[in-house]
């Protein structure tokens, strides 16, 4: 991560010069790493609750059904700041009360875990959404032959819906992960440093912030490229096999 | 629980729904006349011609909305040009810097939903249209763009929804809209969770009241599709 830091400050100060004032690195770049740490921090989050959430829905058990149902609605419903804030704020103060009744000491939560398990709630009800949909692609007869083996319920996932639910659920997945790696700028609201954080610090003291809020733009959507890049490959390869018009 | 805190400014919350509903109202008024002509050009076979639509949508759907807003709000004032000119009165203003991020931010979105829609157009009938001798600004009004527009629909309720949810952005930069409500109720008397829950039970409201008239509507315009009533 530092070593591409480094490669695109090279790249930066050669086309831009000294126009950033040598706040672009380490400042700026910096704080790219933790919007890229966090994003995938999320997305790991993300990605476990989706997966709770997709074979809940997915289940026979009525409760389960309406739990992960009312998430979803709930989470999709309301913007992700006011959630935010919901967790952040509201989410210390409960865990303060909670530790006065247990005679804890003052608990602060960082602003990085904070953020990363808000934005993992958050898209984690997106992700239900995407497995789902991934998972109901999957042949019935299939799993129902892997049953007939003998295999147990987690044989036939690991072995049967998960190998091939990821080609259906790709695409979906990809365009969740992109609003995702977007959605981290609002960190920067709660006050982790993250990129958007660095610029309009970096953008007061300069006097410049169009400049600086310029550059984290191109740095978003150098992210965007990346990411579209891997989610290319990761198509072609969970797509081995599959005849294409 | 502090409801009190709550119930007594129930009225700022009301105004800053008023405020919301107008943000979102206006900014996809002017989305959608913005995104019209940008995705008729990103159709263009010429790609010297479609690919400026389509840098506008790249950078407008691959950027944060967040880093958008504050280009404007922040970025603008360090032009002296700006600074001069007579569009300061509007830069200088938290409200107007907003609509115009959201304006833009959802005309990429809804340009490049309308632009896959226009894509999709049935060869035939523009075969038909032409061999009828109808002009090329005819056969877009009459064929290309009502049928875009249905096959649009789905994707454009979800866009209006991300941007209902866009718009709570503006109540960072001090404007009092349901988000911003929230956050003046929270500063005077600290009840987080209170303050932002009641918001996020408006938001959510507007979401299914959103839900439900794209559903409505979708009835309407896609009424050939459903199955004949016995």
């Amino acid at each position: 991560m530092t070593e591409l830091a480094a490669v695109l400050d090279r790249i930066l100060i050669k086309t831009l010069g000294g126009v950033l004032d040598g706040y672009l690195y380490p400042f700026i770049l910096k704080g790219m790493v933790v919007t890229v740490e966090l994003a995938l921090a999320s997305l790991a989050i993300a990605i476990v609750l989706g997966m709770i959430g997709a074979v809940a829905k997915l289940s026979n058990s009525r409760i389960a059904k309406a739990v992960a149902g009312t998430y979803t609605t709930l989470i999709r419903g309301v913007p992700g700041i006011v959630l935010m804030f919901i967790i952040f704020f509201g989410g210390q103060l409960l865990v303060n009360n909670i530790g006065d009744l247990l005679g804890w000491d003052y608990i602060e939560i960082s602003e990085f875990i904070a953020g990363s398990a808000t934005l993992g709630f958050i898209f984690g009800a997106y992700m239900t959404e995407s497995f789902r949909g991934g998972i109901l692609a999957v042949p019935r007869g299939e799993i129902e032959a892997g049953y007939t083996f003998g295999m147990t319920a987690a044989q036939v996932f690991f072995r049967i819906t998960l190998p091939q639910m990821v080609r259906h659920a790709l695409p979906s997945f990809g365009n969740n992960w992109l609003v995702l790696t977007k959605e981290t700028a609002l960190v920067s609201v709660i006050g982790l440093q993250d990129m958007v954080f660095n610029a309009s610090q970096a953008g007061g003291t300069t006097r410049q912030p169009f400049t600086f809020f310029f550059v984290v733009a191109v740095l978003y959507l150098i992210i965007t490229a990346v990411s579209k890049v891997g989610l290319r490959w990761a198509d072609r390869r969970y797509s081995v096999g599959v005849r294409r018009a | 629980m502090d409801l009190a805190a709550i119930t007594d400014n129930i009225p700022l919350y009301f105004k800053g729904l008023w405020v919301t509903i107008q943000l979102l109202v206006l900014a996809l008024a002017c989305g959608l006349v913005l995104a019209v002509p940008i995705a008729m050009w990103a159709t263009s076979r010429n790609p010297l011609i479609a690919s400026w639509p389509k840098a506008f949508i790249y950078f407008f759907t691959g950027t944060p909305l967040l880093v958008q807003m504050f280009i404007l709000y922040y970025g603008m004032a360090q032009f002296e040009a700006i600074r001069e000119s007579f569009l300061w009165p509007v830069f200088k203003e938290a409200y107007w810097c907003a609509l115009i991020a959201f304006s833009l931010n959802t005309a990429g979105y809804t340009a490049e939903i309308l632009r896959g829609a226009m894509k999709q157009t049935d060869f035939g009938e523009l075969d038909a249209a032409r061999s009828c001798g109808m002009s090329k600004g005819l056969i877009y009004r009459r064929i290309i763009l009502p049928s875009a527009f249905r096959r649009a629909l789905p994707a454009y309720g979800n866009e209006v929804i991300f941007m209902l949810h866009g718009t709570a952005l503006a109540g960072i930069i001090t404007i009092v809209d349901l988000f911003g409500a929230a956050r003046i109720v929270n500063s005077r008397y600290f009840v987080p969770f209170e303050s932002f829950v009641t918001a996020a039970f408006f938001y959510l409201c507007l979401t299914f009241l959103i839900v439900w008239g794209f559903k409505l509507w979708e009835k309407r315009w896609h009424a050939h599709l459903h199955p004949r009533d016995a």
